[in-house]
């Protein structure tokens, strides 16, 4: 009898498997993936999960047989009250409810479960986007060490021995020492053997083979000097950080609707940055007509009332900068979600606050305006664009690191964030289902 | 005499631990009395402890150690492991497989007592009936099983470096869906050599010779006809046609498949011809094991090599395993193969020492015969599952699970109880039992039937609707796409009830482009 430890083996032996499921189900998971983010918080919105699939999917048919029909037979154990000859009510079709169905296979038509990683998830979530002016991106925290191989050393640890470098070494100077080889003194031997006891060679031959003797214990096979070990150095490994602004109104005018727009924005963009950043700090600032840095929970659910004006936002965001944030170590991204009112006397200071002071210390900032749902105007009437659109139009006109969109239904919330950060390279449109 | 003084003999183990000295110890102890008491046979073993993850990999790998990669592998893995994770679902306690040494997986967080009882049913129980049962011994190859697989996996991932991995993963797909009808449910005839071959051609000329008589020539009649049968039936023996094995059909006649697809769809046909056994002999296997677990750890139990506590930690999974809900149970899923194995092995055992007036004319062979061992392993080596329950499924057994048979006809506006457990049921009730086990009603009946290959190629099946049960329509129409692909030139399948030979319904399928390169 043998006993195995196999618990040592490397893992992940079905990766490969799994990465072709994957691949083969990528469209249905993709839709999944997009529908279950649609309930998570900000924070855990790219946490592994579990999806369901439709069975059709990725089913695998068969010939087997079928459900209705012909005649068939169960036999079934438990029997309490029926006789031969009983006759009972056919259960229902399809419903597998009464337990005298039987089904043979129990392969029902459930959807099909089941979770995904993180990386998986990210990856398929974020397919084909890409931050855009990475440039500015700075290392900073080294907080991690990475060891390579760095040559040799002749100091070391036993379990860092260079084995073919010593033995190597060894050799060199056994070569360079003329250590006699084994063999040579082997043959010598040999032919002392084969001399007669008297003759005078063998004389000769034996004092050559004392100071072959003497040489060879004079040599040692390894020294001391030939011994190598791998060297480790240590790098530091850069990390980069990213702080994300959330900037959201919550005055009166902005109804739950605008807000799970704005929350779903959100979401999108924290789980993107997490991919390009280790380290990702979110900071919630949310105004009426005085802004104020609040917690998650706070800023989508607590209601608030009050004017607008939205340069308190942004005077708090440099705020929160200037104390945390230093633009030369965090990567900063800012979300500003708003119904597009704002207070007639304020666009000035806000386009004046935003191009001078938040701007340049921002990789991106991103303008969402969101709508009613449904938005019904007579016909005949336009719409005039709000305020804050029109401000931030021309600044954003003039070529500033800013993007705005409009928003009305959350449907549109993904092909915008999409549109938003497609990799420019890609043909437009080519993949945005 | 073997007396054996308790307070001499020291448990195996305390306590939940257990080490690789453990795991020895209790493998030598177990051996002890499932090769001297019980007179078990089996393959030298080789027990392989491994994590849950390495678990889940088995499972998604149909169980073996080594595979060869496709995506329903990795989907039934994301199947279990997040059943797994949801708390679900518990992995198995152990996975053995059918090879020469016999590997026995077993998971590192068993309790030292699941360890003993893991070892017991699978390197010892499920291991001698891997060994002796005709059906496994017929068709499978214990010794040859492994290198096999490693061949297969090596052989497909090198097709997939040369022809791309879509190509190799269309070809998996169909010859999966396929892999039900891919097996030979009779041995198959040996062919002839060259010599022998040309030996028997020679005599018929010469007997052609002797009888040669050129008036013959000479009688009218419509001779076109004539030889136009004739042609056509020899057509059909060339093919070996009809012929239930679709795998092998289409390996050895498919106008148009590449040798690496014929020789990737005999891989899969061997792989499942090597599994075709274990679906016949579910109950009679784990039976079989449970069996022999439990008077294993009752044994050990006695010698004092058990403590009450490991007996109690024993008593209470061994329940769990044989237990079988009734039909009008929630839980209710079917007949549980160890519930019903364990408890006919038991039966044969009460029989054989303590047999009742009934068991006397029901079983005049073996009542009273006072060496169960004896009896049951020769129904170990010589029936499978229809065929053991036919033979001794007792009436006893079936007043104890309360059997009743349910007759379901569509014909009819009710269903039916046809039979339960009374003296007027017993013999129909063991008779649709192993009904439910015979792969013969379990899996349809398909048989290619006709092709003429100088004509349009069209391949002819016939599904001989047993019951007048058609098949899945659904599924039929993808599975016969599948075959379609792989066959190159248009598919029919005739569904035919087999009482008067009509045509119940028919199914048509045609190649889709991309899998085969097309005819020059």
């Amino acid at each position: 009898m043998h006993i195995i430890d196999r618990r040592l083996n490397p893992g992940g032996k079905s990766l490969a498997n799994r990465q072709r499921f994957i691949r083969r189900a990528k469209s249905l998971i993709r839709k999944a993936v997009h529908e279950s983010t649609a309930d998570r918080s900000i924070k855990d919105a790219d946490e592994a999960g579990e999806i369901s699939l439709p069975a059709q999917g990725v089913h695998e048919p068969s010939f087997r047989r079928g459900r209705g029909g012909g005649v068939r037979d169960y036999l079934l154990p438990g029997n309490k009250e029926y006789v031969e000859g009983d006759t009972l009510p056919r259960p229902p079709s399809g419903g597998g409810g009464s337990g005298s169905e039987g089904s043979p296979d129990g392969e029902g038509q459930d959807d099909f479960r089941f979770a995904l990683s993180r990386d998986e998830f990210v990856d398929l979530f974020l397919e084909d986007l890409e931050l855009p002016d990475l440039a500015k991106r700075r290392v900073v925290d080294t907080e991690a060490m990475t060891w390579s191989r760095a040559g040799y050393s002749v100091t070391g640890s036993p379990a860092n021995l260079a084995l073919m470098r010593t033995v190597r070494n060894g050799m060199a100077r056994r070569i360079a020492l003329r250590r006699p080889k084994t063999e040579e003194l082997v043959r010598l031997r040999a032919d002392i053997a084969a001399l007669a006891e008297d003759d005078p060679k063998r004389v000769e031959l034996e004092e050559e083979l004392d100071r072959k003797l003497r040489r060879v214990q004079l040599i040692p096979y390894i020294d001391p000097l030939d011994v190598r070990y791998k060297r480790f150095e240590a790098h530091p490994k850069p990390v980069a950080q990213a702080v994300m602004f959330c900037l959201m109104d919550v005055s009166g005018s902005m109804t739950e609707h605008m807000k799970d727009l704005a929350k779903r924005f959100y979401v999108l963009l924290y789980i993107f940055l997490r991919r390009k950043y280790k380290h990702v700090e979110v900071v919630f600032i949310r105004h009426t007509h005085q802004a104020q840095e609040v917690d998650e929970d706070t800023f989508f659910h607590s209601p608030e009332t009050g004017g607008t004006v939205v340069s308190t936002a942004l005077e708090e965001m440099r705020r929160v900068v200037s104390e945390r944030y230093s633009p030369d170590s965090w990567n900063i991204y800012a979300a500003q979600a708003s119904d597009g009112d704002n207070t007639a006397s304020d666009n000035e200071r806000t386009a004046d606050l935003l191009t001078k002071a938040i701007l340049p210390i921002c990789q991106y900032y991103a303008y969402l305006e969101v709508g009613r749902d449904s938005e019904h105007f007579p016909p005949g009437f336009i719409r005039r664009d709000s305020d804050l659109w029109q401000t931030y139009s021309e600044i954003c006109r003039s070529g500033a690191p800013m993007a705005m969109r409009k928003v009305n239904h959350r449907r549109d919330i993904f092909p915008v964030f999409r549109e938003l950060f497609a990799r420019k390279q890609a043909p437009a449109g080519a993949d945005s289902a | 005499m073997n007396f054996i003084n308790p307070t001499a003999v020291r448990p195996l183990f305390e306590g939940a631990d257990w080490e690789f000295s453990t795991i020895q110890k209790i493998h030598t102890a177990v051996e002890r009395v499932a090769l001297g008491e019980l007179g078990l046979d089996v393959y030298p073993n080789q027990i392989e402890v491994i994590s849950t993850e390495q678990m889940l990999d088995a499972y998604s790998s149909v169980g073996m150690p080594l595979f060869y990669k496709h995506w329903s592998f990795g989907k039934q893995f994301a199947r279990h492991e997040g059943l797994y994770r949801a708390g679900m679902q518990g992995l198995a306690y152990e996975i053995v497989i059918n090879s020469n040494p016999c590997i026995s997986y077993i998971m590192e967080e068993n309790t030292a007592t699941m360890q003993t009882l893991v070892i017991a049913h699978a390197a010892f129980g499920h291991n001698h009936f891997f060994k002796n049962n005709y059906v496994f011994r017929q068709w499978t190859d214990a010794d040859g099983i492994l290198d096999y697989l490693e061949f297969a996996k090596g052989f497909i991932s090198r097709c997939e470096e040369k022809y791309g991995e879509a190509q190799v993963e269309r070809l998996l797909d169909s010859a999966h869906a396929l892999m039900t009808h891919g097996v030979h449910r009779y041995p198959r005839r040996r062919h002839a050599d060259l010599r022998s071959e040309e030996k028997r051609a020679r005599e018929r000329r010469e007997y052609e010779e002797q009888i040669f008589n050129d008036l013959w020539r000479t009688v009218p009649g419509k001779p076109g006809a004539k030889t136009d049968k004739s042609s056509e039936e020899r057509r059909r023996a060339l093919l070996q046609l009809p012929q239930e094995n679709i795998l092998y059909f289409l390996e050895k006649s498919a106008p148009l498949l590449a040798p690496w697809q014929r020789e990737i769809l005999r891989i899969v046909r061997q792989i499942a011809q090597y599994f075709y056994p274990q679906g016949q002999t579910k109950v009679m296997n784990e039976g079989c094991a449970t069996f022999v677990h439990y008077k294993i750890m009752n044994r050990l139990h006695q010698k004092g090599l058990l403590t009450d506590g490991a007996m109690v930690e024993f008593l209470k999974s061994h329940t769990n395993v044989v237990f079988q809900p009734e039909f009008d149970d929630p839980r209710y899923s079917g007949i549980n193969p160890y519930a019903l194995g364990f408890a006919m092995m038991s039966d044969i055992e009460r029989i054989c020492l303590d047999p009742t007036a009934e068991d006397e004319f029901w079983f005049p062979e073996i009542a009273g015969c006072g060496d169960p061992m004896e009896v049951l392993r020769d129904c170990w080596a010589n029936y499978r599952d229809e065929s053991f329950v036919l033979q001794y499924l007792s009436p006893r057994l079936i007043r104890q699970f309360g059997l009743f048979h349910v007759v379901d006809d569509a014909n009819e506006p009710h269903m039916r109880v046809d039979a339960i457990h009374d003296e007027r049921g017993y013999k129909r009730i063991q008779r649709a039992l192993a009904k439910q086990y015979d792969p013969a009603w379990l899996l349809p009946d398909i048989q290619v039937v006709d092709v003429d290959l100088h004509g349009d190629r069209k391949l002819i099946l016939h599904h001989r609707a047993l019951d007048r049960v058609l098949l899945d329509e659904q599924d039929a129409k993808l599975t016969l796409q599948h075959l379609a692909d792989l066959w190159g030139y248009d598919v029919l399948l005739r569904e035919i009830d087999p009482g008067s030979d009509s045509v119940l319904k028919e199914h048509a399928a045609t190649p889709r482009p991309g899998l085969l390169s097309p005819p020059l």
